[in-house]
């Protein structure tokens, strides 16, 4: 029987301290460029363009359909070659975290502006809003109900996704609780706090994102 | 061209020559139609007759393929601008209400915010003064009190009630009503035809297409009978609806009787 012994994995407890603090400030900032992207490439392939319409397509499936961590190693390693430039691992990690989920949020957007009724439009116009005063009044405040559980749920995939910075060294949770294994040589204790870790930050959040999403449904 | 003589003082919606199209298909075949101010203008026929195309060119809910289009004397653009002659849709959806047959209510908001939000986002209407109108005009549908409530817990009925007072938030000089009442259970029909014909008394201009037989006979000073796109016959409710002229407007009608 294992002799679970927390004792010098805890004596490191301040580096998973700092991890976690960046494994917040990375999902924070990469769901907020996220969403300015998403809504962007939502637009886009709304828009009445058939240009910017492929432009968005291509940009959300080439991030769609290729593995997360091939895009960081890539944006870490290969993209510094190919332009010429040095990129740090922070900008890199960030960049392509935001870009990932930035090609999500685009569907998600889109397909909460696409399910709010075709009369509710109507409704707006005839009574001579324009069309930036229908989606504004009358559209985005039902889409953003409609899409409120995928993009909640794509977030908390978001705070996890962060872990795989890990192969480029960014000092995130993951990697610093790799950092205190190899210190300590507890895999089992350094690993199932880390797992405490991202629980704990997530779960309230669910809760919380449960909360309010009941409360805005309570007029249906 | 219409000759602007030809367009009469008091008109308030003129077309000539109408069609709409939809791909192959035409829906409309040259509609000549003018509505003067307090006109109540019945549409009937049977469906797929282009009734409620017809209405939605009237607010440019569809854009007419085809013929003239003037709104108090103004050519309407097929664009949300006007210049200073042309009358964009815009300004004509501003002077022209619409309520439909899905009420169409905005659910997100409450009874009075669905009233206040044409005039303020559009009029730029101050929140009291909305109110005040909207107040105003939800006792006339007799729906004052619901004011705070949201249209998913009320009737049928009274969501048509609050789409009509929406409209008439805006003031118009017309109203058009696409099968108000086609969605209602029959028991709430009453409470919406009460409405209107209250309007119809004030002298509101109106459009209604309907099913409404009686009603139409009722409220109505033309009616006007529609068959594949094209108005078959023309006149008083009582030459309409009573002594109709064609075969096929004896047939149709005929199915609404006994």
């Amino acid at each position: 029987m294992y002799h679970w012994d927390f004792y010098a994995v805890l004596q490191s407890f301040d580096l998973f301290l700092w991890g976690m603090w960046a494994t917040f400030l990375y999902t924070v900032g990469s769901i907020a460029f996220g969403i300015v992207i998403g809504l962007a490439s939502c637009f886009a392939r709304l828009s009445n363009y058939r240009l910017l319409r492929l432009v968005a397509r291509v940009y959300q499936e080439l991030f769609r359909c290729t593995p997360l961590l091939v895009q960081i190693l890539w944006a870490y390693y290969a993209l510094p070659m190919l332009l010429g430039i040095n990129i740090s691992n922070t900008t890199a990690g960030l960049m392509t975290l935001s870009l990932y989920v930035g090609s999500f949020y685009a569907e998600i957007f889109r397909g909460g502006i696409l399910a709010v009724d075709r009369g509710q439009t109507e409704a707006a116009l005839a009574v001579g809003m324009s069309g930036r005063q229908t989606m504004r009044h009358i559209i985005m405040p039902q889409a953003i109900k409609n899409m409120l559980p995928a993009f909640i749920n794509q977030s908390v995939i978001q705070l996890k996704n962060t872990s795989l910075l890990y192969a480029i060294s960014v000092a995130e949770l993951t990697y610093m609780t790799s950092e205190v294994n190899a210190q300590t040589y507890r895999p089992l204790e350094s690993y199932t706090l880390a797992g405490i870790l991202y629980f704990a930050m997530l779960f309230p959040l669910t809760q919380i994102a449960d909360h309010y999403e009941r409360r805005m449904r309570r007029h249906d | 061209m219409t000759k602007p003589e030809a367009i009469a003082e008091n008109s308030v919606i003129s077309i000539s020559g109408l069609t709409k199209t939809f791909g192959a298909l035409t829906v409309l075949h040259g509609i000549d139609l003018t509505l003067t101010r307090g006109d109540v203008l019945g549409v009937i026929g049977p469906s797929g007759s282009g009734k409620s195309t017809l209405i939605r060119c009237l607010n440019m809910m569809e854009a007419p393929s085809g013929g003239t289009f003037h709104f108090r004397g103004k050519e309407v653009l097929p664009r949300f601008k006007g210049d200073g002659k042309k009358i964009g849709m815009g300004d004509l959806r501003r002077h022209v209400g619409m309520v439909f047959q899905h009420f169409n209510l905005f659910p997100h908001l409450s009874v009075l915010d669905n009233v206040t939000k044409g005039p303020r986002v559009v009029l730029d209407k101050s929140r009291a003064e909305a109110e005040a109108h909207a107040m105003d005009l939800l006792s006339q549908v007799g729906l004052a009190e619901k004011a705070n409530f949201f249209p998913s817990q009320l009737s049928g009925g009274q969501k048509q009630r609050v789409a009509i007072a929406r409209a008439l938030a805006m003031d118009p000089d017309v109203l058009l009503l696409d099968e108000i009442t086609s969605a209602l259970d029959p028991e709430l029909v009453g409470e919406v035809l009460t409405v209107v014909r209250r309007l119809a008394n004030a002298g509101m201009t109106m459009i209604l297409v309907t099913h409404e037989m009686g009603f139409a006979a009722d409220v109505a000073n033309r009616v006007i009978f529609m068959e594949a796109g094209r108005i078959a016959e023309e006149g008083s409710p009582e030459e309409i609806l009573r002594n109709p002229k064609s075969e096929r407007l004896k047939a149709f009608l005929s199915r609404f009787h006994g």
